[in-house]
């Protein structure tokens, strides 16, 4: 496999690069290559799991945003079946940094929702990075509403960089689109779980993140703005990222300690990426088990849930 | 050195009484807009818009709630709430250092200050933000307080009011400042269920997180004129789509004519707008002029 190494897992690297080595010599020559080989794989799990046993929320912001990471759709065609695509906001476009649609987990009809990129340049540019316009706003909350009138619960997945900063996106209503979300979403008669999968982008993530249980995978990042963002407006010069990632806190973990998240979904081995599979199947549990707890509630319980939850946000955060 | 001056002993001397003569500190001001250089008095009774060209200067909390209510009653809701940064934030600078500064500055304990009070005899809850106060920024003291005007609106059955002039969320209070983003949204929702009215009023500049959250979620939105209101920052903007923007983008005008606001109504005219409205909206007789 074409693995792509991040900065850090440059040791990784290195080792991988001389166990395909060996593979390609070993046709020809002596049977202990193989041994050879399998000594070097173990040193090599050995070694990223040294790495990842230890890794900064700098590092961790690069995983989430990794070029190989999973995104929505590979986790929605894993995770459901009869996924149903749905389209367009009714008013002006469709939106595809944004894809929604029916289907069923486990047999059970829901209605999903997430940010999608793109893997290569002409897609990363059809889905804009995962940057939504105000119409990908309005499509995701038609389909919520949608759900909403038919009984079915609103599995969101979150993965942007954040909303589309642009002039046709500002001309549209960007602000006021993200707002109607989080309007509505505050108490959709429906069971809502949000998962941040990749980047949680500020605005642009909380637009579709709204919701009775909140979980992120383990290599995921969540925060009010990018490290880099943070770190040229509050230190002077992006160079500071790192600075920024560890002051802001959006790690699963440290997240999860602030009580702002309640579940995190374990990533096997070197991150997501490294199998899509046991990933989506961790996703796949956790999001059966979340929907039972939810489905397990009464409509007034969850709704005052949910009250109790977005009235108590930051509540440790001042004296009177 | 004049003769006379050198005659005197050196304690009168570095009194300084006969030195050049200084303009008293603040007597004049200069609009940011024209350039004029204005009497500050004037301006001020002039409710700090350029007589010359019409520029809303920026003012504080305070003074633009002054402006807007009644002289009595006027009763401050969460005024004893101040940031604790259990984050223990630090950048450049500790969170806790930037507070006190705008706390020293600006003589408020943080960036939203609400009423409870009269428009031209009109009871409302109203809300004003401090930009002054970084930036005029909401965390989670700016969100407890915003919620804290809505339910008592809702206990009292009042319509709620806030004058919005801000940067976005707080950085410094990380996540929690975007989850002010849901939480005030959601405390909208609530108060509009129960019919509850609610005006927003967008001043220079409304962005970010404050303009993607309750700002934009007004019954009814009234900008001042030629306010910065919008998502990104121009700046942002110019960097992403790599273009100069047109002149007079994200600004009331703009939004008024792409359908965001349903007015634009100059400072001087602003306490007549809110009373006529609030008074439609509790279906009593109109005010008197």
């Amino acid at each position: 496999m074409n693995m792509n190494f991040l900065d850090f897992e440059q040791p990784v690297a290195e080792l991988e690069a001389k166990i395909d080595e060996l593979r390609h010599v070993g046709v020809s020559d002596e049977v202990n290559i193989g041994e050879e080989i399998a000594r070097l794989q173990k040193k090599s799990v050995k070694l990223t799991e040294s790495i990842f046993s230890s890794l900064t929320p700098w590092q961790i912001s690069q995983l989430a945003r990794h070029p190989q990471r999973p995104y929505t759709l590979e986790y929605i065609n894993r995770i459901f079946t009869d996924f149903q695509p749905l389209h367009g906001d009714r008013m002006f476009a469709d939106d595809p940094a944004i894809v929604g649609g029916m289907a069923r987990l486990n047999g059970r009809p829901v209605m999903v929702i997430g940010h999608q990129k793109g893997r290569d340049t002409k897609e990363k540019v059809y889905r804009n990075f995962g940057m939504p316009k105000p119409e990908g706003y309005r499509k995701a909350i038609r389909l919520m509403q949608m759900a909403e009138r038919f009984s079915l619960p609103v599995l969101t997945f979150i993965d942007t960089p954040g909303a589309y900063p642009g002039v046709d996106a500002e001309k549209r209503g960007q602000s006021e689109a993200i707002a109607r979300n989080l309007f509505i979403m505050s108490d959709l008669q429906v069971p809502i779980i949000s998962t941040v999968i990749g980047e949680g982008g500020s605005g642009g993530a909380l637009a579709i993140g709204v919701c009775d249980t909140l979980m992120m995978l383990q290599y995921a990042t969540y925060s009010v703005i990018s490290p880099e963002g943070c770190a040229s407006i509050l230190w002077k010069s992006a160079d500071h990222a790192s600075d920024a990632a560890e002051a802001m806190g959006l790690t699963a973990e440290r997240l999860s300690e602030l009580k702002l998240v309640d579940r995190i979904i374990p990533e096997p081995l070197g991150g997501a990426h490294r199998d899509v599979e046991a990933t989506a199947e961790n996703l796949r549990t956790a999001l059966i088990s979340g929907l039972d707890e939810l489905e397990g509630m009464s409509m007034t319980e969850l709704q005052e849930k949910r009250q109790q939850r977005l009235r108590s946000y930051g509540t440790d955060n001042f004296e009177e | 050195m004049s003769w006379f001056e050198k005659l005197l002993p050196p304690k009168v001397k570095t009194s300084g009484s006969f030195g050049k003569k200084e303009i008293p500190e603040g007597l004049w001001k200069k609009c940011p807009s024209c350039n004029a250089v204005l009497y500050r008095a004037e301006l001020e009774r002039n409710l700090d818009v350029c007589p010359k060209c019409n520029h809303h200067l920026r003012i504080g909390a305070r003074r633009r709630l002054d402006i807007l209510l009644d002289k009595e009653p006027r009763d401050e809701i969460g005024d004893a709430l101040k940031a604790t940064d259990p984050l223990k934030f630090k950048d450049s600078k500790k969170y806790r250092d930037r507070l006190s500064e705008a706390q020293k500055k600006t003589e408020e304990n943080d960036a939203l200050v609400v009423l409870q009070g009269a428009i031209k005899g009109n009871p409302v809850v109203a809300a004003a933000f401090e930009f002054s106060f970084m930036g005029g920024s909401m965390g989670t003291v700016v969100g407890e307080r915003f919620v804290r005007g809505a339910e008592l609106c809702m206990e009292q059955n009042l319509p709620f009011v806030c004058i919005s002039a801000s940067g976005g969320a707080r950085m410094q209070e990380a996540l929690f400042s975007l989850m002010q983003m849901a939480k005030t949204s959601a405390i909208l929702r609530k108060m509009s269920r129960r019919g509850i009215p609610f005006i927003s009023v967008l001043t220079d500049p409304t962005m970010g997180g404050v303009s993607a959250s309750f700002a934009m979620l007004g019954d009814i939105i009234i900008a001042e004129p030629k306010a910065l209101i919008g998502f990104a920052g121009p700046r942002v903007i110019e960097q992403t789509v790599r273009e100069t923007l047109p002149e007079g983008f994200q600004r009331s005008e703009f939004l008024l004519e792409s359908g965001a606001i349903d007015m634009i109504v100059d400072r001087r005219d602003m306490r007549d707008a809110l009373a006529n409205l609030l008074a439609m909206f509790a279906g009593r007789k109109a005010p008197a002029a």
